[in-house]
């Protein structure tokens, strides 16, 4: 049994990029953290994921852009963001000041967009990562998504690699028929690390107008209601590649934090928790280490992928 | 400014009409922090489901440690408000978003409130304060909703007349009916109620060239300006987000013909 005051050792690595804690914040859940800085000690977070960014800005869908269901919320928002320029001038100055590694995502609609993007935030200060958003559709292609088709999110991520030499994490959708085929094929392709699960794709319809909830008909389901699926491919992708996993997906608290290491993953992401208790992440962080030396364990990275299986 | 996440104890619920409840909730670090026309975002329950958090104006300040909520029951979430008892904790975050802003001194205000919308318009009313001449419009379906709420704002030495769907409580019709004949002496028109309410106002506020601010709603996920989801249609194309730009706005910056 471990002594009760030995440090516990919290710290993780996504390949080339080293974490104090395996603590994130899931892109478009957190904007650019200035919108968190009363409410959460960002200095105590592994890092922040950044509000996805495109080249050029983006105004987003028309409302209603969300609406709640069962245990979670569908969204559709259409990647409204400031655009590269505006990132880099108006947002970056504060996140240099949060002393906590900052992954910018970024999306595109061509191959090209997603190159120029990566090469455009590589050397800007305070930049530690990339994570790619594959989940938009590819607008050269007939708008069929980057991330359902292994040999177009290889090019992504070959694309995005050879743009930056920043760690370059691929976030993946779970709206696909084998995710290990999608898993292998970003790993192929050169991703220092996988985020997974993005948004499930859902509808919801009011009974009484007869309408869609969302201007957008269909939206992106997230939070506590899609935990199983999400755990359940971070496991399955965890074991099937030898690149580090970050887990996301209806993670509120240090029990669900836990569970995704537990399958697999050396990291996780926090998303529509931020939304309905602001606290979440830092008080993941502080739960995860009480987690560990109650279990009698010394450093996080211990518990990674240490699902017991079998009798 | 600052924001607190903060576990508030519930003084009272008090049942205004039905489905219409003031909830007192003791809170120091917002209430002491709020200005008016700023809104909270209210936890329904301890648990997961309803999910998200439910934005609400703040109704009053009492002194510097509690708060009031107006709250209608129109689903889920704001019935498990009104069920809450004294003595229970309800988590809060505020104040969020950006208020009313101040009327040129000593001039006369009209304010303008439908429904549920006149939540955040006593708060405003207090601050305003005498010797300013505050005229207060106030509309609803019926009038039981408005008996205790007109009472309040006269107290505070506002003029105020009401209009009711079924006509039980003074004018039967639309609040907005009321308001032309209080242009020609008031130097700024403050709005809250349903989108097509403060759209008529904004148009008659517009036409008698007097300004116009309004308390928009819209669903929303955090309140915080991470979301996105509270969008309302803005001037030139563009889109507001109420939680940030709001929730209140100058008339001029929404686009009310979408």
């Amino acid at each position: 049994m471990a002594a009760l005051n030995l440090p516990i050792d919290l710290s993780v690595s996504l390949g080339p990029l080293a974490l104090t804690n395996p603590v994130l914040t899931a892109s478009g859940t957190f904007g650019y953290a200035a919108e968190f800085a009363h409410l959460v000690p960002l200095a105590r977070l592994g890092g922040v994921v950044v509000k996805g960014i495109s080249l050029a800005p983006r105004p987003g869908n028309p409302p209603p852009r969300i609406v709640e269901t069962p245990c979670g919320m569908l969204n559709a928002i259409g990647l409204e963001n400031v655009g590269a320029d505006r990132f880099i001038a108006e947002k970056m100055p504060f996140l240099r000041t949060c002393c906590c590694r900052v992954i910018v995502n970024i999306l595109g609609d061509s191959i090209e967009e997603y190159a120029v993007l990566a090469e455009r935030l590589t050397g800007v200060a305070g930049i530690d990562a990339l994570e790619v958003n594959i989940s938009c559709p590819n607008v050269k292609k007939g708008g069929v998504a980057f991330g359902t088709v292994p040999e177009m999110a290889a090019t992504v991520t070959q694309a995005v690699k050879a743009a930056t030499n920043l760690p370059v994490i691929v976030k993946l959708s779970p709206n696909v028929t084998d995710i290990v085929a999608m898993a292998r094929a970003v790993e192929t392709a050169g991703a220092d690390a996988i985020s997974l699960i993005n948004t499930l794709i859902g509808m919801a319809i009011d009974a009484r107008t007869r309408r869609p909830w969302l201007a957008n008909v269909i939206g992106g389901l997230s939070g506590p209601a899609i935990k199983p699926v999400a755990l359940r491919m971070v496991w399955q992708v965890a074991s099937a590649v030898k690149i580090p996993v970050i887990g996301i997906g209806g993670i509120a608290t240090t029990e669900d934090a836990v569970e995704f290491l537990l399958a697999g993953a050396t990291a996780i992401q926090v998303g529509t928790a931020n939304f309905f208790n602001p606290a979440a992440t830092g008080q993941i962080v502080d739960g995860i280490e009480a987690y560990l030396r109650h279990q009698g364990e010394s450093a996080v990275r211990d518990i990674v992928g240490s699902l017991r299986l079998g009798a | 400014m600052p924001e607190y996440q903060e576990n508030s104890i519930i003084d009272t619920i008090d049942r205004l009409a039905e489905n219409f409840y003031r909830l007192s909730l003791r809170a120091p670090l917002i209430a002491s922090a709020a200005r008016p026309g700023q809104f909270v975002m209210v936890s329904c329950a301890p648990f997961l489901d309803p999910l998200l958090r439910r934005p609400f104006s703040i109704h009053r300040c009492n002194g510097s440690d509690t708060l009031q909520l107006l709250i209608r029951v129109v689903g889920r979430g704001t019935e498990l408000l009104a069920r809450c008892r004294p003595g229970q904790s309800l988590s809060l975050i505020g104040p969020l978003g950006r208020g009313f802003n101040p009327p040129p001194p000593a001039s006369s205000v009209c304010l303008v409130g439908g429904g549920i919308g006149i939540a955040p318009l006593l708060f405003w009313a207090e601050r305003l304060k005498t010797p300013r001449r505050c005229t207060v419009l106030l509309g609803s379906r019926t009038g039981k909703e408005l008996t205790q709420l007109a009472a309040e704002f006269s107290q505070l030495g506002c003029r105020v007349e009401t209009a009711t769907d079924d006509g039980s409580l003074g004018h039967r019709g639309l609040v907005t009916d009321l308001l032309a004949a209080h242009l020609p002496t008031a130097a700024k028109t403050y709005a809250c109620g349903p989108m097509p309410m403060m759209a008529a106002v904004a148009q008659t506020c517009r036409d008698a060239k007097v300004a116009c601010e309004v308390s928009l709603e819209a669903h929303m996920a955090c309140g915080l300006g991470a979301c996105l989801g509270c969008t309302v249609h803005g001037d030139g194309g563009r889109y507001l987000h109420v939680c940030k730009n709001g929730p209140v706005v100058n008339a001029e910056e929404v686009a009310w013909q979408r």
